[in-house]
């Protein structure tokens, strides 16, 4: 059989020249390049976002979450630390939590009862002397060389994020100011409390979803729902932001008092023709009614972080994804709706509302759960063509424009940097 | 024994309601969907992880008729996906609960769904747990909490359950 070089060595290459300009359609087809994510990214120095700190608030509480395809199991401990480990045990490599969160005292492996602490030792294997001096482990086992894999955890703003690379750059340098400063926006000082959770079952590459978060071409367009009732058009004010490295996004609208809105602007969609300017309207406007939240007029913000965390505000929605590979052309969208401490029920029940707008069956999210199967399927058949992301120029700059690609080209570059293709 | 008649009727007359309700989702037209509730009824899907643990958030979370209207409004006129329709099988509804002419009941469902591209797909499995307003030859439902047995969804949730 081949090595993994030789096979590599075979396949098309992504010519230098290309940049984050042209994407070939392998990078989103291949099982190899599947593997290598999950090695130099998901195990790699990439900060990968766990769960929040609101879901672990007593010692002893747990999440069993994914790092990448890596089940991994967040905890708080007695020392008030949260910690973060692999889901295996150190025998056989079975499933330690086989429930999504509790609260525990330590981790037995049901198999061999293997015992591992909240902080991910292993402190106990079962008849280790053995029983009547017959049995027991081997002489030269220590447990202290054994144990599932532990990550670095960073907590910023409510949000717990784990590492398995201990060199990774700290959390704050590896998003950069300006992101930082918009995850603050969102959740700075707030106590947030979880409204719902749901995973949706995407049929496409996990990289398909985070080029669409990252796409703030497409929203008014493919969005019919936005357009139709004004929540958002290009022409209205707004930009993107782009970190240095380029895998850290924020996309940004503000509201239109209406006093911007020349006709120039009215009319663009229409001489596009693009399906945006309907008679349609909403018998009952209050799904979209919302409450001022923040100090600037910021209607709409996309915040994601590099791999594959996006934290999202539309209006007063407030949740946060995780985008997990799960094979090739399948993919896990974890959705976690949130709120917080201190809302009134009439602010509760806004933000209820707007979630229509998010999920598998949003109004807004709907279509993004669509497109990349259409672009899977449609690119079935051409692993060496390309995509074409020009739109803005080539550059990965953060502006005040939003008919732009930049911050796809941002995710490339990190991206083709740490893969090293 | 009178209750057993009760509630033998009830079962009957809401199992037939749902069997238009049914009919209008999968064979009939979408806008008759809105007429099976009363104007300020709540309509919501999420999954049986969230119902037990009391969070409130929805994937479709509707609190009035018109809301209802504007989803299959927002659907046949405005939002982008593959052509698809549903299959819905739907159990006999269990009554829990009658008290001044409302009546709780729960009724397990199973949804197919029928893509452009794809053969017949089991889409989703759950419950109704409703609370209808009953009069004498009619029931309308007040409150349907769709409960989904599992907190993964396929994506595009379009049509209603």
């Amino acid at each position: 059989m081949a090595t993994l070089e030789e096979t590599e060595a075979k396949r098309p290459t992504w010519s230098t020249e290309d940049g984050a300009s042209r994407v070939p359609y392998w990078i989103f087809q291949r099982q190899d390049i599947l593997e290598a994510e999950n090695r130099k990214l998901f195990h790699g120095p990439v900060w990968n976002f766990l769960c929040l700190e609101a879901e672990l608030r007593e010692a002893g509480d747990f999440v069993a979450v994914s790092a990448g395809e890596t089940p991994v199991i967040v905890t708080r401990d007695k020392d008030g630390e949260l910690y973060a480990f692999e889901n295996r045990c150190a025998h056989r490599g079975s499933l330690l939590a086989l429930e999504d969160r509790g609260n525990v005292k330590d981790f037995t492996c049901v198999y061999h009862a293997w015992t591992h602490s909240l902080q991910g030792d292993l402190i106990g294997v079962a008849f280790k002397d053995g029983i009547k001096g017959c049995g027991g482990i081997a002489d030269d086992f220590k447990m202290e060389n054994q144990g599932p894999r532990k990550m670095r955890v960073s907590v910023l703003h409510g949000l717990v994020f784990g590492s398995f690379d201990e060199n990774v750059d700290d959390i704050e340098d590896y998003l950069g100011e300006a992101v930082l400063e918009r995850i603050e926006r969102v959740l700075g000082g707030r106590k947030p409390v979880v409204l719902g959770r749901f995973t949706q079952i995407l049929p496409n590459n996990w990289k398909l979803y985070v080029e669409n978060t990252k796409d703030s071409y497409h929203a008014s367009i493919l969005h019919t729902f936005f357009t139709t009732f004004e929540l958002n058009r290009l022409s209205q004010k707004g930009g993107i932001i782009v970190n240095d490295t380029g895998g850290c996004h924020v996309s940004y609208s503000c509201v239109d008092h209406g006093e911007t809105l020349d006709d120039d602007q009215k009319n663009a969609y229409k001489d596009e023709n693009i399906r945006s300017d309907s008679d349609l309207s909403l018998t009952d406007m209050s799904l979209l009614a919302s409450f001022k939240e923040y100090d600037d007029d910021i209607t709409l913000q996309i915040l994601s972080v590099f791999p594959n965390f996006v934290l999202q505000q539309i209006q007063n929605s407030i949740a946060v994804r995780t985008v997990l590979p799960k094979g090739t052309d399948s993919m896990h969208l974890k959705w976690t709706y949130i709120g917080f401490e201190d809302d009134t029920p009439e602010q509760r029940k806004m933000r209820l509302k707007l979630s229509n707008l998010i999920g598998p069956g949003g109004y807004v999210s709907m279509e993004d759960g669509c497109i990349g199967n259409f672009v899977q399927r449609g690119t079935k058949g051409a692993p060496d063509e390309r995509a074409v992301l020009a739109m803005g120029g080539h550059s990965i700059e953060t502006g005040t424009d939003r008919i732009t690609e930049a911050a796809i080209r941002g995710f490339w570059t990190e991206y083709r940097g740490r893969m090293g293709l | 024994m009178n209750d057993y008649k009760k509630i033998a009727e009830l079962t009957n007359l809401i199992g037939m309601v749902q069997a238009r309700y049914v009919y209008a989702i999968d064979d009939g037209d979408f806008y008759d969907w809105p007429t099976f509730f009363v104007d300020d009824c709540f309509y919501q899907i999420t999954s049986a992880d969230n119902f037990a643990q009391g969070l409130e958030a929805g994937l479709m979370w509707l609190d009035s008729k018109a809301m209802l209207h504007d989803r299959i409004l927002s659907l046949l006129e405005a939002n982008v996906y593959e052509r698809h329709s549903y299959r819905h099988i739907l159990g006999q509804p269990h009554i829990s609960s009658i008290e001044d002419g409302e009546v709780e009941s729960e009724t397990s469902f199973m949804v197919a769904r029928i893509t452009r591209e794809g053969p017949t797909d089991l889409f989703a499995t759950g419950r109704y747990v409703d609370r209808y307003k009953v009069t004498e030859s009619d029931a309308k439902i007040m409150k349907r909490i769709v409960v989904l047995d599992s907190s993964y969804i396929d994506t595009l949730l379009g049509f209603p359950l």
